[in-house]
């Protein structure tokens, strides 16, 4: 299907676009894929054509993540556990040839304040720390919890601001009110000019902010919608599936929300005005048809107003499917009023899967592509910013998360 | 004591029966952490539990507390439970 494009009235106000020149292409780019079943990592050439498995890395073991460190380029981490033992975190400094456990991995303390005690199923989510924090790195659980490392992710701190605050506790429900495979603190973010300024999403709830490193919090809701015929006022409906913040534009955050797409523009006001903390649901523009609901969201590496959804059927009984058995990414490139449904190479019909909220990603090559992996164990590619997407592997196990990183 | 270690446990232990010490479960595992690194974290919980997939066996008779007196010639066996897909 040829790109369509959907418009919408000109009223917000879009980024200036950047004045950076592009990056010179890198030499070699290496997409970790994380699986139900282990992890399988890409090797790719400069240009993006071949690509040598490496892999499998961990068989059996269901990873949520794998991240690289990019303040070395060689240290990876992996969040592992399998269907009977507790969840771990594995380290490697070489890229993934050599692996070894960490020897303190994120758990609970012991109950404070009269709250139950709770126990790590499995980290979810890693989020490398501040480009100046070497060694620093964030954690996010199911039950969801929030942990921090200073060494590399050898041994992990559990943030007591989040996890033994009992407003925050509240919020989080029980296992029983989170996801299928169990609640999600995820979208941890932390801002490039500031390392004290965090974000992080739960699912369920709600998108909160630190000014202090973590040591208090505030909620990020406004302007964010429920499920008809709940509170919006309630914290604990809030259910925000991915949150992205702008490289090219560090004011800007983008969200996929089981209620919609958002954008917040923190300096579209003075601090403390609403409007700076009030998101917009830009995924109102996209077509009826398809909805604007999805897991994944992706920002591109420099230019804050192109972002990227995957769509998936969120009607009735939530059948977490691709829309009609036709998969396809949408581009907004005017911070979305209006999108552009991508989906050349992909499949035309009878294809169910769809992507997880970790497993969409972008490079930051002169003229970037993205990558996903389905449910279904495929990855592919989207050359030219999605514009033509082709497969790279199939026959994968379910695909959990999907990141890519370039090599010096 | 004698051990068995379940195969998905082998990766600390290279091998199938190692021997460790405790009065208690709770100590044996203590003991089994200081020989083998992370291995109790993957069977017990930051809240003193036996994880929900794990099972012990001391001399044949299912146990889950922890707190179980053990004797030096007790036979205990870590098992993962029959289940999932």
């Amino acid at each position: 299907m040829a790109p369509t494009s959907v418009s919408a009235p000109a009223s917000r106000k879009t980024s200036a676009k950047p004045a950076a020149r592009k990056p010179a292409a890198s030499k070699r780019l290496v997409v970790f894929v994380a699986t139900r079943k282990g992890a399988w990592f890409f090797h790719g050439d400069a240009g993006r054509k071949t690509w040598k498995a490496d892999g499998p890395h961990f068989l059996g073991h269901n990873i949520s993540h794998v991240q690289l460190d990019p303040r070395d380029g060689r240290t990876l981490l992996a969040a592992a556990k399998t269907g009977h033992l507790g969840p771990t975190i594995f380290r490697s400094t070489n890229l993934g040839r050599t692996w070894k456990e960490a020897r303190q991995p994120p758990a609970f303390a012991a109950p404070t304040g009269g709250l139950p005690g709770r126990s790590v199923d499995h980290t979810f989510w890693l989020t490398p720390g501040h480009a100046s924090e070497r060694d620093t790195w964030y954690a996010g659980t199911s039950p969801q919890g929030l942990f921090r490392s200073e060494d590399g992710g050898v041994s992990w701190a559990p943030l007591p601001a989040v996890n033994d605050n009992a407003q925050l506790r509240g919020w989080m429900g029980t296992v029983q009110d989170g996801t299928p495979d169990g609640p999600k603190l995820h979208s941890v973010i932390v801002d490039p000019r500031d390392p004290s300024h965090l974000y992080f999403a739960m699912s369920g709830g709600g998108v909160h902010e630190s000014r202090d490193a973590g040591r208090s919090w505030t909620t990020l809701i406004q302007g964010l919608q429920v499920v008809e015929g709940f509170d919006a006022g309630d914290v604990s409906f809030h259910d925000p599936h991915c949150v992205r913040l702008c490289p090219g534009n560090p004011d800007r955050l983008y969200q996929q929300n089981h209620c919609g797409i958002y954008l917040l523009d923190r300096a579209a006001a003075p601090a403390g005005d609403a409007a700076a903390d009030t998101w917009q649901r830009i995924g109102r523009k996209m077509p009826k048809r398809v909805g604007d609901i999805g897991f994944p969201m992706v920002v591109h590496p420099r230019d804050a107003d192109t972002a990227w959804v995957f769509p998936m059927n969120g009607t009735d009984v939530w059948p977490r499917t691709s829309p009609e058995g036709q998969p396809a990414a949408y581009v907004t490139r005017n911070a979305g009023r209006t999108w552009q449904r991508l989906d050349q190479g992909l499949p035309g019909s009878q294809a169910w899967w769809t992507v997880k909220r970790q497993a969409m990603t972008v490079d930051a090559q002169a003229t970037p592509a993205l990558y996903l992996g389905t449910t279904s164990g495929e990855l592919w590619i989207g050359r030219d910013e999605g514009a033509r997407w082709s497969n790279i592997a199939r026959h994968l196990p379910e695909i959990y998360a999907v990141e890519v990183a370039a090599l010096p | 004591m004698k051990v068995l270690i379940p195969g998905a446990l082998r990766s600390y232990t290279r091998v199938s029966h190692v021997e460790a010490n405790g009065h208690t479960l709770d100590e044996l595992f203590g003991d089994l952490e200081r020989r083998y690194p992370g291995l109790r974290f993957r069977v017990v919980d930051e809240q003193n539990l036996l994880r929900p997939n794990m099972r012990i066996f001391v001399n044949g008779n299912s146990v889950r507390d922890l707190q179980q007196a053990l004797q030096p010639d007790d036979a205990v066996a870590v098992v993962l439970a029959l289940s999932g897909g």
